[in-house]
């Protein structure tokens, strides 16, 4: 039997793992399929050609198919989100100028906590913060308008899109004070001595769902067995990344001239959570610094979807109730039920949670009566009950 | 009717060049080239430009994005060009490799004549692009070939000739490429030595 190729979109980041390990370990063949791994530049041309057809899946920042749902993009066929595919995996960086004063008030750069990170930022902070992200809808941005609500530091944030190649010119030039970034670019910045790292995603949300797997409804509808089979490809490719001795295989197999193509020195940081956070090679070990699998990351909470959509909603001035029910409706639990059961998922007894409940690991109802979440607590306590209905 | 204003996002320089001169600079548009991509952003909203033309696969198109999507009192609202009307320039466009942000209100036969010029030009750049590397892969293969032949006229004791036609009978023989049975033969020969 001949293997189905499916092509593919992922930008070059430690998160596109699953998809580069899904094609190298054999997770793709076992399945019947062949990933054509298209690398892409750009988050709007994954969703551009995702959405005209030059791509069959994508891996793509979780926030982008809500946006698309809400109407905030190009009119293209529905997208789903099928699973997430990575959690955390970011880090906050500041320039190094603003490390130097952070240094001066005896800050430490202890990189997990996030209360004592914002306050002696809020010491140190001139007038305005610019803080580069990605993408307009991202993870990254939703995480630095949460660390920051509330704060003194909140009014003097604006927040500015940096392609992730140029954070670290963009911070040493001055053109942002601080941004919140992906791996490898984060610590990028601090080996071409631009800046500092000041805190990692999950210091701020302890379950930040960064990357998800993306294809179009009609996709998921009109290819069920394909669907199915991706799927559950790219899951056990998650499981595997989350198995601690595999993660020096992925980082070799990352850094190769075809995927990430960097030292893979500069790719083991965040895949093995030792960031160095300073040029002075200071380092931080961040257990579970991003995650593939481990504590039900895949499962695509229809309550993360509102909660993220929430947020979208408030800074576009949309209504929060319709975008939260829309965000709902294409993160598709039903699929995630219906195609990783054979692969041996357990799932959970409900498709929606309160958000950012778990401050420690935490047995759930399930299928298989095994399933452990979490943690996903935000730093500041903060709770978030979807009023929407789970199926 | 009243001039529009264009700004081309292109770091080469003589890509830029034949992006502007597809266009036509002769109807009589404001072309401008923006070619370096720090403080892009600012750069576009002091221009105030009608449409922005970039190759799809510019990693500063998502710092455009961004001023599409800005909602600020002050902006200049610049809508993704995505005319709902033509769904099939879209596609063409994105198929060509060019993405257009077009200021919000725009006519569509306004726009329409530009980003025919602009798909056309970035036709061309994608079919010089597979030139380039058709030819490189054949080089490639070239060299594969050439030394297959040097390890058959070295293990065979054969003339270069002879070491051709063998690799080609093969080939023949296998139904496959000359170049496909040379990579195998350098290969093995590689695992030999």
């Amino acid at each position: 039997m001949s293997a189905t190729t499916l092509r593919l979109g992922y930008v070059p980041l430690i998160d596109a793992a699953p998809l580069i390990i899904g094609a190298e370990i054999g997770f793709a063949a076992e399945e019947g399929l062949e990933f054509d791994l298209i690398r892409l530049r750009s988050w709007a041309q994954s969703r551009d050609m995702l959405g005209t057809g030059g791509i069959d899946a994508a891996h793509m920042l979780v926030p982008l198919p809500i946006a698309q749902a809400l109407g905030l993009g190009p009119d293209y066929p529905a997208f789903d989100l099928a699973m997430f595919i990575s959690q955390g995996g970011q880090a906050i960086a500041v320039n190094a100028a603003l490390a130097e004063r952070l240094r001066g008030i005896g800050h430490g750069f202890g990189f997990g906590d996030a209360q004592e990170a914002r306050d002696a930022l809020a010491q140190v902070a001139g007038p305005s913060l610019r803080v580069g992200v990605p993408f307009t809808f991202s993870t990254q941005a939703h995480l630095v308008r949460h660390w920051l609500k509330g704060s003194v530091l909140e009014p003097r944030l604006s927040i500015h899109t940096v392609p992730p190649p140029m954070m670290a010119d963009a911070l040493a030039s001055g053109e942002v004070d601080a941004f919140c970034v992906g791996e490898p670019w984060a610590s990028y910045a601090v080996e071409t001595a631009a800046g500092a790292l000041l805190l990692a995603g999950r210091a701020i949300w302890n379950a930040p769902p960064e990357k998800g797997l993306v294809l179009t409804r009609a996709f998921t509808e009109g290819e069920p067995e394909l669907t199915g089979a991706l799927m559950r490809a790219v899951w056990r490719a998650c499981r595997w990344l989350d198995i601690p001795e595999n993660r020096g295989t992925a980082v070799e197999i990352l850094s190769r001239p075809d995927y990430l193509n960097l030292s893979p020195e500069l790719s083991e940081r965040g895949l093995l959570g030792r960031l160095h956070v300073t040029p002075q090679g200071e380092v931080r070990h961040f257990p579970d610094f991003i995650r593939f699998h481990a504590g039900g990351a895949n499962f695509p909470w229809r309550s993360t979807a509102a909660l993220l959509a929430r947020g979208i909603a408030e800074a576009h001035h949309l209504d929060p109730q319709a975008a939260m029910e829309a965000a709902g409706a294409c993160f598709r639990t039903d699929l995630y039920r219906r195609h990783l059961r054979a692969a041996g998922a357990d799932m959970p007894g409900a498709s929606a949670r309160i958000e950012g409940a778990m401050t420690h690991p935490t047995p759930v109802a399930s299928e298989k009566g095994q399933m452990i979440l979490g943690p996903d607590a935000f730093f500041d306590g903060e709770t978030f009950d979807p009023p929407i209905y789970s199926r | 009717m009243p001039k529009l204003s264009i700004i081309v996002v292109e770091r080469d320089r003589e890509r830029a060049l034949r992006i502007v001169d597809g266009l036509g600079g002769a109807e009589g548009h404001e072309i401008a080239v923006i070619s370096e991509e720090t403080g892009l952003a600012r750069r576009i909203t002091e221009l105030k430009p009608d449409i922005v033309l970039i190759d799809i696969a510019n990693p500063s198109r998502d710092v455009l994005e961004e001023l599409a999507f800005a909602s600020g009192p002050m902006d200049r609202p610049v809508a993704m060009f995505v005319d709902r009307s033509d769904e099939q320039m879209t596609r063409a466009a994105i198929e060509a490799g060019v993405s257009a942000y077009v200021v919000d209100g725009l006519q569509p036969d306004r726009i329409k004549p530009i980003l025919d010029a602009a798909i056309a030009r970035f036709h061309m750049f994608h079919k010089m692009r597979t030139e380039l590397a058709a030819t490189r892969a054949a080089l490639e293969e070239r060299k594969i070939i050439d030394r297959a032949k040097a390890i058959l006229m070295k293990a065979r004791g054969i003339d270069e000739e002879a070491a051709y036609a063998l690799l080609r009978k093969t080939a023949m023989d296998q139904g496959r490429r000359v170049a496909d049975i040379a990579q195998q033969l350098v290969m093995a020969a590689g695992l030999l030595t």
